[in-house]
């Protein structure tokens, strides 16, 4: 049953069971033709890219200054490049699907095949997630956080550098399924028996894909924990952390407690496909609910991973645009910590209609609504946060007004799921898929964009366009309400999700106003990056000093961008919002007696052993075996190697700290209140 | 959850646990803690090989029971996990993982036996799978 795709006496020991057929651009059909083009497409916009960094000569820059860099600044900036690149990839997926549901009924087939249109929503929704949404949080938290805490750095800069290189290359493969063989059918979390019984490389693909981008993010929550219970500034107590940091403190927290589950739930399915075994399949002792009960039990934390971190955005921003501390610090804190251990609790729900009896769904309904109070909790902090503040509406607070909007609702539609007898009617319907949506995107992604306007300044030492900024609020607010509206009351009317094809032409209506839909967050998506280009063009017309937003903690104090070292000296704490402390205070920032800084150097292995990996996951995939085995030799050579090397580190001269302390892109709160 | 190591930790002063270790134990701690896991071995094999209960559930229970006292036994003796070490860290972290264990395992074997009996009755032919 587990047989693959080519007879074993077609597979050459070169190439595995990679030949030219598995070419989907080389096939002479309809669909052929359209990946033939964009893989045409891609290729010279790939030649062209890569024409421009040689014909600059930005090889050698970009190789030691990003890509064997160990700063958190750098890594954070590759992850947020890395997910908006992956954005783009998901959404193009997300609108082949709209368009194809908005032609599909009754003779109209569309223009996607069913094999296609399956492939798409599987990547699509993987992709999102992996690859969008865990870049961009991971992103966030590595710049962000070093500088609240008062750092110089993460607790294992090379560490860093490695998750990375395999979060790009888990990334990378599944782009090259694309171009090379085919993507899975199986959904973006992979059931089985679809995954098993799926031939040729599509879920290996996937499997691996995730394998790599998942030992990148166990990394990632390893070197936060440790960076963040070791590196705080002195003084800097756990309930005088920035409330971003105490988010990402439990993020991580959850990272480490789940990622094991996703990777070993996935080797099962693996050893399921390779060599037999029987995890996961209906005979032979195996189980496919397992299957599904593992993978939920990451899986549902894992939405909570994706949120903490943007709760700590917004509860840096709504502080800082209302002038005022935040309300309720500590219920803050202990709603943070109490989503964190009840995101275990709650994951049946994603399965109430499996079979379990009434008093396994009932404990999980309770469970899951009981989840919803913390996160209330939250959403009062913020309004009354608001309340009496003085508000100022620039655009990262456009994004959390918009959120605090749009999120309740998606919230309170997952109130509606959660109760059991309500899901057996909901379940797989449009209605779950707009519930879903109206929280990553309501929440997951109107906070990065929020956090994006609001950190962009100290990263790069000017603002973001105010006007392309708002733009991209409003196409992507009206554009989400558009798309996701109808399938809330279709989901109702009980249409099913992942139907390529519909025979009631009652129901097109609906799905044309959400292509519509899809279409104006495609414009808010254009805006966003208009917004990135006008504002480097105009970027003397729009720079500011290190606090252009009269911020509250840490990450405030320092230049914009900051020196590697982040702070010449490192700050002493003495109160929550410890840069409005020091502003109180009439702090003067040092100019003299610096010392040598001592910092983490580069290296190349990061690079090397992602590489290396990605080979490896390549090899498995096609069975190529000898390139599987020599690259995960490879991998364990580069890996010992790396521990002789012994020019770890180096030291900032004194002369030159002092040089930057007087140059850097400083001004003073005063000023930057007004900016 | 008690301690016993005779091998105190000078206090650095500092909140959260800069240049605090956690300690190595002494002699008298590892034999206390190896006795402890003895006795906690010799007790199971007697109860199974001398037939001391007539229900096989009581000695299955009395068995784990044991055996969860010897984890803590080999946790506190030979790990010295205690409420100091690293600023409390090493508890708390022991304490969430335990939780989320405990969640996990104790959670879905609660959901597969529910499944499972409530699956239809299937013939043996389905159960081994021909």
């Amino acid at each position: 049953m587990l047989e693959p795709t080519t007879h074993p006496a077609a597979r050459s020991f070169l190439f595995g069971r990679l030949t030219l057929d598995s070419l989907p651009f080389l096939q002479p059909d309809l669909e052929g033709r359209i990946v033939l083009v964009t893989f045409i497409a891609v290729c010279l916009g790939g030649l062209a890219i890569l024409g421009l960094i040689t014909k600059k000569r930005l090889w050698g820059y970009l190789w030691n200054e990003w890509f064997t860099s160990v700063d958190h600044k750098k890594l954070g900036i590759m992850y947020m490049i890395l997910g908006t690149v992956m954005l783009l990839r998901g959404f193009a997926d997300a609108l082949m699907m709209r368009a194809q549901q908005a032609i599909a009924f009754g003779p109209n087939m569309g223009y996607l095949p069913p094999e296609h249109y399956d492939q798409i929503f599987t990547a699509h929704g993987s992709i999102m997630i992996f690859f969008v949404a865990m870049a961009y949080i991971v992103g966030l938290i590595n710049y962000v956080m070093p500088l609240q805490i008062g750092s110089r750095d993460v607790a294992f800069p090379f560490l860093n550098n490695l998750s990375f290189w395999f979060t790009f290359w888990g990334a990378i493969t599944f782009m090259v399924s694309l171009f090379v063989g085919s993507f899975s059918t199986a959904g973006w979390l992979g059931y089985p028996p679809v995954s098993e019984l799926q031939q040729g490389p599509g879920v290996d693909y996937y499997i691996w894909g995730l394998q790599l981008s998942g030992v990148g993010t166990l990394l990632s929550g390893v070197n936060f924990v440790v960076t963040i219970i070791k590196m705080r500034a002195p003084g800097m107590t756990m309930m005088k952390m920035p409330v971003f940091t105490w988010t990402s403190l439990c993020t991580s927290g959850l990272i480490i407690a789940t990622f094991p589950v996703l990777t070993a739930t996935l080797f099962l399915l693996s050893l399921d496909r390779y060599i037999g075994t029987h995890f996961f399949t209906s005979d032979f002792g195996g189980n496919v609910m397992m299957y599904i009960n593992l993978i939920w039990v990451w899986g549902h934390p894992e939405v909570y991973i994706l949120i903490l971190p943007i709760f700590g955005i917004y509860s840096e921003i709504v502080p800082t645009f209302s002038g005022k501390p935040l309300f309720g610090y500590s219920s803050m804190v202990y709603a943070t910590c109490a989503i964190m251990i009840l995101s275990y609790l709650v994951w049946l729900h994603h399965f109430f209609t499996m079979g379990s009896g009434a008093d396994v769904n009932s404990f999980f309904s309770l469970t899951t609504m009981i989840i919803s109070i913390p996160t209330g909790v939250k959403i009062f902090n913020w309004l009354f946060t608001m309340y009496r503040g003085r508000v100022q509406f620039t655009v990262p607070m456009l994004w959390t007004m918009g959120f605090l909007f749009t999120f309740t609702i998606g919230g309170m539609t997952g109130v509606m799921l959660s109760v059991a007898p309500a899901d057996f009617l909901l379940h797989n319907s449009l209605f779950l898929i707009a519930h879903f949506h109206n929280v990553i995107i309501g929440g997951v992604v109107f906070g990065v964009f929020a956090g994006v306007n609001y950190w962009f300044p100290k990263a790069f030492g000017f603002k973001l366009d105010e006007s392309w900024g708002r733009a991209s609020f409003w196409f992507w607010q009206i554009g989400f309400w558009l798309a996701f509206g109808p399938l809330y009351i279709m989901g109702l009317m009980g249409v099913t999700r992942r139907l390529s094809h519909f025979d009631n032409p009652a129901l097109q209506p609906y799905f044309i106003v959400a292509a519509v839909g899809a279409g104006l967050i495609a414009l808010g998506i254009a805006s966003f990056i208009i917004q990135i280009g006008v504002s480097i063009l105009r970027r003397k017309q729009y720079a500011v000093g290190g606090d252009p937003w009269n911020g509250r903690t840490l990450e405030w104090a320092t230049s914009s961008p900051p020196p590697a070292y982040n702070f010449a000296f490192v700050p002493n704490v003495h109160e929550r919002d410890a840069w409005m402390d020091m502003k109180r205070h009439g702090y003067r920032r040092p100019l003299e007696g610096f010392n040598d800084i001592h910092m983490p150097s580069n290296t190349a292995s990061g690079v090397i052993i992602g590489t290396l990996s990605f080979l490896c996951c390549f090899g498995l995939i096609w069975y190529i075996w000898w390139l599987a085995v020599a690259s995960f030799v490879g991998v364990i050579v580069a890996s010992i190697a790396h521990t002789f090397n012994y020019h770890r580190d180096y030291h900032i001269p004194k002369a030159e700290v002092d040089s930057f302390e007087h140059s850097g892109n400083w001004q003073d709160a005063a000023q930057g209140a007004n900016a | 959850m008690s301690h016993s190591t005779s091998h105190e930790h000078a206090s650095h002063g500092q909140e959260h646990g800069h240049g605090e270790h956690a300690n190595h134990g002494s002699l008298r701690s590892y034999l206390t803690g190896f006795v402890l896991a003895a006795i906690l071995t010799v007790i199971p094999f007697w109860l199974v090989m001398g037939h001391v209960f007539q229900s096989h559930w009581l000695t299955i229970t009395i068995v784990l029971a044991l055996a969860i006292v010897q984890i803590l036994v080999h946790v506190i003796y030979f790990l010295h996990l205690d409420t100091r070490s690293e600023g409390g860290w090493n508890m708390l972290s022991f304490i969430f993982t335990m939780v989320l264990v405990v969640i996990v395992l104790g959670a879905s074997i609660w959901v597969m036996y529910n499944e499972n009996s409530l699956m239809m009755p299937m013939s043996q032919q389905a159960n081994q799978g021909t």
